[in-house]
């Protein structure tokens, strides 16, 4: 079962994290590298480029990579320090097999055994999907379209998810509903060509520290700014409109704005009549929704709406962004929707400086989401219940179509049927739920009333510590492969060094299991390549078209945008030159996004709104930032951002511990006065875990169609904390500063 | 042979407060793993605004002049070096007079470190680390031309005046088109005081009155993990 065996704090001893700011080699005897390794950084979508440097084996520091077209050398603080994870104390370098007195390290014969026998056991008694899989696109493409081939064909589920659906899936779904494809629609480049600059729920500079270079570069060319944020985040500060909206309501602006484009006729009639499909329900939908109508809902001036529409609407060219503060909601679709509406009818779209696309946040967000690693889709973007695309990867794989599962459950699904004892055992890789599942103490329930938990990791994150079985996985840098950037351009990952010890790479651990599970004439492959050139055909013909990418004209030519389907095809920065979307039609397609509320909205009993989301210095769960000092120095743990006028009428200072309580969980932290937020708002970024976890107090309701969690609206209350509370509070933030033994 | 060098020009509107530079600065092998250069967060109560701060090479350096070993040297390309360590005898004289609160004694080396704007870099005709790393341009290395062409809405200035004390710097930094000077003065700090003042001590009495330095130690407290609260039950450290 997988419960802990031992108490929190001697995981902590154990296992971390710990902090660390030393190079492999210690600081006063750098010596000069043997080699410098072109690769990229492993936090966030932008994937920058950066220069490893290595010598005797090891990761001692790095370079600007100057020549790489997208970052030209820039970095965030993560990507400066992201080399001091290689070689962390920390690092897993055995499997760990969990007894009664803790872990215990085993051989990896040892460990795979136990792993087939449980996998064996559980699918004899209870069936093939009773046995699932949790993935994550922090890996590289080569191993997510493993993992998703591994999973179907080696472990034979269909319950096999990924833990881009706490992140980018309302994104994906409202890409494919209004373009039938998956991807921002230019690169980057048309960023400082627009005139107006949008950018929705997202905390660019925060989030994608080197993009926000090329909002300035627009600004410098005298590009207007529009942000749409609860939070007077870094880039919303320097804003000409910042529409400080109520959390939940982007739909309501987008369609106020659509109200005002119709209005005064800020339409590109040619465009909508042409190339467009479903005008008059749009133009009906948004009739009523006047300004008025929306700043009552949104809490922000109608004037201020109107401003903004008429900026949006008289601009010639511009770039729409947005991220999670728009997708993750139970409206996420509904809201990405309401801002391609408003792209769409100004036609400023396929051309040069008029730009739309999500802001992937994952290392691999983009890539992984096209390879099938997610419940209900195939390599190349594929439906898995389309029978047509069905029979593409089955000839790909060399099977037949009842060899091949069909859609299982989207991850909190997932979790809910390991908590209704449909699922009983899971292999968990990349991923770390008991920070980034909404309602973590209804997570925490879940996993421990598993039959067999296996977590594949490179550090012990709070999720391995509940784990029957840990297999020491690889880092970015330890395993070759390619990974796709939040502006589809593909890009070479490069092996740096070795894991450590006893640890192995992700791909040799999941060919082993499949060996040992006796699929190994499906899984056999030379290197790693050879997994990309096999993700080239299974990709070949879907939307996400791989066919004539190789790594070598991805090392030549700085990477190289998909869709690319043959060898000589240059690559596609921007989509929708030709004015046609990837739908069988060709046409773009309007949906109406009608207003509804969020799953919890303030009431009486808990009053305020609260959100969540992330702080510069970290990358997502913490697992690997959380471990790094100079950024656990910056930001030790969570606080609680409140406005001075709430703050007041509470009766709290600045820097007072306070406990916001949800109907689901309560999370206690300091306070932090700032102006920078809603009056009615309170915000704690989340990349911790357990006491100071921000997920403890949201809500699992998900959206109808991309099944992403509402992460960013929930009620809550605030009050002082019990001397308990502040005491427990006082000995978690201790732990997050413990040094590591050197 | 060595790179003719470049200007320097800080931007402080583009900054983010995410420390790259900081984070890049520390890597350089001849301070390890101490930073050069410095973001300070102006108020974050009121907003997330902060500012890179590193050494802004003075054309007469405050620092030079008011050492009293002759330690502190200027090349000729302008840029003003960490102190001689014979020499230095770590009196802290530049670190109290330096207008931008630059200079760093360590009284373990016995010496003055500061920004050299990475002569080990620059020298061979790479850009500083920081100037390389920045994600936003907030950070700029590269000549007067390309400046004016890539940033036409805001104009390079070099002049800066403190109370009367008047620097000009090698160091530019970026403002509005009306801007002539950089202005640093609080004459209503100094009201009512005659004679010669220790400003220094003046804003330190300010700030302890604001609360944002422990009236103990007299050190500045980090904003996050502080406690200014009188109330014991809800104190946090």
């Amino acid at each position: 079962m997988a419960r802990l065996s031992l108490p929190q704090q001697d995981y902590i001893n154990e296992y971390g994290p710990h902090v660390s700011d030393l190079p492999v080699t210690g600081w006063l005897s750098k010596p000069e590298p043997d080699a410098m390794v072109k690769t990229h950084c492993c936090f966030c979508g932008m994937q920058c480029g950066i220069k490893l440097a290595v010598k005797d084996g090891k990761v001692i520091g790095f370079e600007p990579w100057e020549e790489f077209p997208f970052n030209e050398g820039r970095l965030c603080p993560k990507g400066v320090k992201r080399y001091m994870q290689t070689h962390h104390p920390d690092r897993l370098t055995d499997p760990l097999i969990r007894t009664e007195h803790g872990f215990r390290k085993a051989t990896w014969d040892e460990a795979f055994d136990l792993l087939i026998s449980k996998i064996k056991s559980i699918q004899e008694r209870h069936g093939k999907n009773a046995f699932s899989m949790m993935s994550g696109v922090s890996l590289s493409n080569e191993k997510s379209y493993l993992v998703g081939k591994f999973a179907r064909l080696a472990l034979q589920t269909a319950n096999l998810d990924y833990n881009g659906r706490f992140c980018m899936v309302s994104a994906g779904g409202g890409n494919k509903k209004a373009f039938g494809v998956d991807r921002a629609a230019n690169s980057w480049a048309d960023i400082p060509k627009a005139e107006v600059i949008f950018l929705s729920g997202t905390n660019v500079s925060e989030c994608f520290p080197t993009l926000t270079h090329y909002i300035w570069k627009a600004r410098d060319n005298g590009a207007k700014m529009i942000v749409v944020d609860p939070r007077v985040t870094p880039i919303a500060r320097t804003a000409d409109y910042h529409l400080q909206i109520r959390p939940g309501t982007d739909s309501a602006l987008g369609q106020a704005l659509l109200h005002e484009l119709i209005a005064n006729d800020w339409v590109d009639h040619d465009f909508v009549a042409n190339y467009c499909t479903g005008w008059d329900q749009l133009r009906e939908s948004v009739k009523e929704c006047t300004p008025e109508w929306a700043g009552h809902i949104c809490g922000v001036t109608p004037q201020l709406i109107r401003e903004v529409a008429r900026v949006w609407g008289t601009a010639k060219t511009s770039f729409l962004m947005h991220a999670r503060g728009i997708e993750q909601q139970i409206k996420g679709v509904e809201n990405v929707l309401s801002l391609i509406n408003i792209v769409l009818v100004t036609g400023r779209i396929g051309r040069e400086g008029c730009g739309y696309g999500t802001i992937t946040g994952q290392g691999n967000g983009q890539g992984g989401r096209e390879h099938g690693h997610k419940c209900d889709q195939l390599p190349g973007n594929r439906d898995i219940e389309n029978p047509a695309h069905r029979e593409h990867i089955c000839k790909v794989w060399g099977i037949t179509d009842e060899e091949l599962p069909h859609k299982g459950k989207t991850a909190v699904e997932l979790f809910e049927a390991i908590q209704a004892k449909e699922i009983h055992g899971m292999i968990n890789i990349c991923c770390n739920p008991l920070v980034s599942h909404p309602d973590t103490n209804f997570l925490r329930e879940a996993v421990q009333g598993m039959e067999f938990f296996c977590v594949i990791d490179f550090f012990m994150s709070e999720t391995a510590r509940y784990a029957d079985l840990v297999l020491p996985g690889s880092l970015h840098e330890e395993e070759e492969g390619t990974s796709t950037t939040a502006e589809g351009r593909v890009v070479r990952i490069r092996a740096a060094v070795d894991p450590p010890g006893n640890a192995r790479t992700d791909t040799s651990i999941l060919l082993e299991i499949a060996r040992r599970l006796g699929k190994e004439k499906l899984f056999s492959y030379k290197d790693n390549e050879d997994i990309f050139n096999e993700l080239r055909r299974a990709s070949s013909g879907g939307t996400a078209d791989y066919g004539g990418i190789t790594w070598k004209r991805i090392e030549d030519e700085m990477g190289v945008f998909w869709p690319c389907p043959t060898e000589g095809h240059p690559g596609t920065p921007r989509l929708f030159e030709d004015r046609r979307s990837f739908h069988p039609d060709g046409k773009f397609h309007f949906h109406a996004t009608p207003y509804r509320q969020s799953f919890e909205v303030p009431n009486e009993e808990y009053p305020l709104y609260y959100t969540s989301g992330r702080s510069v210095f970290h990358y997502l769960s913490g697992t690997q930032t959380r471990r790094i000092k100079f950024l656990v120095e910056k930001a030790p743990g969570p606080v609680c951002e409140m406005h001075p006028m709430l703050a007041t009428k509470l009766g709290f200072q600045n820097r007072q511990i306070v406990t916001v309580e949800s109907r689901r969980g309560t999370i206690t932290v300091p306070l932090q006065i700032t102006e920078g937020i809603r009056p009615d708002t309170v915000f704690v970024p989340y990349h911790w875990a357990e006491n100071l976890a921000a997920n403890q107090l949201t809500v699992r309701a998900l959206d109808p169609i991309s099944k992403m969690p509402e992460f960013k609206v929930a009620a809550c209350r605030v009050r002082s904390a019990t001397k308990e509370e502040a005491d427990r509070l006082r000995a978690d933030w201790k732990n997050l500063s413990q040094e590591a033994l050197a | 042979m060595i790179a003719p060098f470049k200007e320097f020009f800080i931007d402080f509107q583009r900054c983010i407060g995410c420390q790259a530079c900081v984070a890049g600065c520390a890597e350089c092998h001849t301070h390890r793993g101490s930073p050069m250069i410095h973001v300070d967060k102006v108020d974050p109560a009121v907003s997330p605004q902060t500012v890179p701060m590193l050494c802004m090479h003075c054309k007469v350096p405050t620092c030079a002049m008011v050492c009293p070993a002759d330690a502190i040297k200027q090349d000729e390309n302008g840029i003003v070096h960490s102190s001689l360590k014979p020499r230095c005898i770590s009196c802290s004289n530049c670190e109290l007079a330096c207008p931008f609160g630059v200079p760093i004694v360590d009284q373990k080396k016995q010496q003055m470190q500061k920004c050299d704007m990475c002569f080990d870099r620059t020298s061979a005709g790479k850009k500083p680390m920081c100037a390389t790393v920045c994600p936003t341009g907030a950070l700029f290395y590269g000549t007067m031309e390309e400046m004016k062409r890539l940033r036409p809405h805001s104009k390079p200035i070099n002049k800066w005046r403190f109370g009367k004390q008047l620097v000009e710097t090698r160091v530019w930094v970026m403002v509005p088109l009306d801007v002539e000077e950089m202005v640093v003065d609080w004459p209503e700090l100094l009201k009512g005081v005659e004679g010669p003042v220790d400003f220094a001590m003046k804003l330190k009495e300010r700030f302890q009155l604001e609360g944002f330095v422990d009236p103990e130690s007299n050190e500045p407290l980090p904003f996050n993990m502080v406690n200014d609260t009188k109330d014991t039950e809800a104190q946090f450290l």
